[in-house]
């Protein structure tokens, strides 16, 4: 049984100019163990999976108006927030994207990890700093026993996230959700950030579900990759299946938009990019969404909605193209 | 934070010597004098009148006065009423307890009102609880003290008859009944100033915290699974504060100046009546001093602000 099982999600938001379809009928599986990327533009409903799966996302205006999310056998659906509190960071940790803006700027990075030990685990003050100063040895944080009596405004970007991945993990979840953990941080940090999560997801067996639009990310993390595009899941397969045979074109162009620095410079083209740009999800035009941007489209794109099916073992996609028909 | 605040209070200096000095040269330009009264007094003869001015040093020129009074105040001598026959100070001192126990207890009012008020509302906008709240705070700030107390005297003394419209300074009681006494005549004056201060911090306090309950942290509180009350009360409520307690000190100049309109109204022998009667019978000396406590007391409120502020916020810190 998968650790993480969502079925035909759809998460809505009311807006002024009408339902937005955010996310639109999802499945996504996560096994206990496994890292899986979500890959997808900016908009096209990764992060609003993500939230959804907690109910971090603002209700009202966004509201799940079907599927289910199981997690270890329990659809945590309908649940209401005060029920999923036991559930947050204890079972499924979150790290957030902006190290900058998510930690509170008035209390002690010690004060905000320890908060969540104390929440769920029966220990007293001095067991959760101690933990707490032990957690922020573990995400390499330079003399943690001092360190850990300061604010977040006194820590570098990288050393937030770090502080951030800390908090997550702290109460040992079985899950943890990173959405787009590097994409504010420098280069050269982004590759310690990654190594630190592979480390931390090793010794504490965890599984990850990682949230990012960069395909190099990808490549040096997942196991099993879902790429979503406008509210939908488009593909889905093993690491090396998607990099070495991609089915959908929207995944063929995000993987042909990746800068190669292996080839000579005789063969070195210019970067190709998909055309347009992620469609406003109000009033979605029937048939496959990705069609105004293809290259591939046909007539029949634009008249049904291409269904996800399996194309080989552990692979699937959502296209008209390569269909029996 | 000690050296800190002897720096503020030493930066505080120049600014209460340009207030008094501003202040002293707008009284020396308004007509009038404390001796306005012997020149209309035909028992005076003239000469003991220009005697008395020479003594005073009232015909020196006004730099010399100004001197003279900077002197004297620095030296602990406030100057000598003539109208109360008294030291000013005294009487100063006879009546700042009453104005700041009435506009003390209006602010503890205030806040008791808008803290809880905007804090659940924002947690809820556009509720209906939200959207009472907003036309009680609309109506509360529209309305003028000098109306909504006469009002308050009309229904709640005049056809009432529950509570003493004119506040009395010797209650003829002592013990337990002269606290009630204090209490009942202090109502009105406090319900009156206090719903005032309440109506316009319940609109900040709450849009204060709409602004800090959408930030990221905020999820990141909620993601920990800490519980509603726990995440408004320690995330938001500790953040958005900060403004809230900036804008309460540097209200408190309004504060004063709404309390002297309503110590008229009620007739509450404070500092603002005693401010107001001694500009009408030209008592000088009271009104400079009266208006001096003012300043002082508003560079002390934006004194306590700053601290606070610092206190409040980690990323601030006392250089």
């Amino acid at each position: 049984m998968a650790l993480l099982d969502i079925k035909g999600l759809k998460t809505h938001f009311t807006t002024d100019a009408g339902i937005l379809q955010a996310v639109d009928g999802v499945d996504i599986s996560i096994n206990r163990g496994e890292t899986l990327c979500v890959v997808g533009e900016s908009g096209c409903g990764k992060t609003v999976t993500a939230m959804s799966i907690l109910k971090l996302i603002a209700m009202p205006p966004g509201k799940i108006v079907a599927g289910e999310i199981m997690f270890e056998g329990r659809d945590l659906v309908p649940l209401t927030s005060h029920e999923l509190d036991d559930i947050r960071a204890k079972e499924i940790g979150f790290i957030f994207q902006e190290p900058m803006t998510s930690l509170n700027p008035v209390l002690t990075i010690g004060e905000q990890i320890a908060e969540s030990l104390r929440r769920h685990e029966a220990v007293t003050k001095k067991q959760a700093l101690e933990r707490t100063v032990d957690m922020l040895k573990l995400v390499q944080i330079p003399n943690a026993a001092g360190r850990v009596h300061h604010y977040p405004h006194q820590f570098s970007g990288g050393m937030r996230q770090r502080v951030m991945i800390a908090m997550a993990l702290a109460c040992r979840p079985k899950l943890v959700i990173a959405d787009e953990p590097t994409t504010a941080l420098d280069v050269t940090i982004q590759a310690q950030i990654l190594d630190l999560l592979q480390d931390m997801k090793e010794r504490f067996g965890m599984a990850v579900m990682l949230i990012t639009h960069a395909m190099g990310v990808v490549a040096e993390t997942a196991q099993r990759v879902v790429v979503m595009y406008a509210g939908k899941v488009v593909e889905e397969a093993p690491v090396d299946e998607l990099f070495g045979n991609p089915r959908h074109p929207y995944t063929q162009g995000l993987i042909r938009s990746i800068p190669r620095i292996d080839l000579d410079a005789a063969h070195k083209t210019r970067l190709e990019a998909i055309g347009g740009s992620v469609p406003i999800l109000i009033n979605p035009t029937p048939g496959c969404r990705f069609a105004p941007r293809c290259k591939y489209a046909m007539s029949i794109c634009t008249e049904r909605e291409p269904r996800l099916r399996e194309i080989a073992p552990g692979h699937r996609m959502a296209c008209h193209l390569g269909d029996a028909s | 934070m000690s050296q800190y605040v002897l720096r503020r209070l030493m930066i505080a200096i120049p600014s209460l010597l340009g207030i008094s000095l501003v202040l002293f040269i707008v009284l020396a330009l308004a007509p009038g004098d404390p001796f306005g009264e012997l020149a209309t007094n035909p028992n005076v003869p003239p000469e003991v009148q220009a005697a008395l001015r020479a003594k005073f040093g009232l015909d020196d020129p006004i730099y010399l006065r100004y001197l003279h009074w900077l002197a004297a105040m620095a030296q602990g001598d406030w100057g000598f009423s003539f109208v109360s026959r008294m030291n000013v100070d005294t009487l100063i001192l006879q009546r700042l307890p009453t104005t700041l126990y009435v506009i003390g207890s209006a602010q503890l009012l205030a806040l008791a009102i808008a803290i809880p008020v905007g804090v659940y509302a924002a947690t809820r906008p556009y509720s209906i609880f939200d959207q009472i709240a907003n036309t009680f705070a609309f109506i509360g700030f529209s309305l003028p003290t000098f109306f909504t107390g006469i009002l308050f005297i009309l229904i709640f003394s005049v056809k009432l008859d529950w509570l003493p419209f004119v506040y009395s300074t010797d209650i003829k009681a002592t013990g337990i009944p002269w606290v009630l006494e204090m209490i009942r005549q202090a109502i009105m004056p406090v319900m009156v100033l206090g719903l005032f201060q309440a109506a316009s911090m319940t609109r900040f306090v709450r849009s204060a915290m709409l602004d800090v309950i959408r930030l990221d942290y905020v999820t990141t509180a909620r993601a920990k699974g800490l519980g509603q009350a726990k995440v408004i009360v320690k995330h938001v409520m500790r953040n958005a504060m900060i403004p809230v307690v900036t804008l309460i000190a540097l209200q408190m100049p309004a504060v004063f100046g709404g309390a002297i309109v309503t110590e008229q109204i009620f007739r509450i022998p404070g500092i603002g009546s005693l401010l107001i009667s001694s500009i009408l019978a030209n008592d000088t000396p009271v009104v400079m001093a009266v208006t001096f406590v003012f300043a002082c007391l508003v560079v002390l409120f934006n004194l306590i602000a700053d601290v606070l502020y610092g206190w409040l916020d980690p990323r601030i810190s006392f250089r």
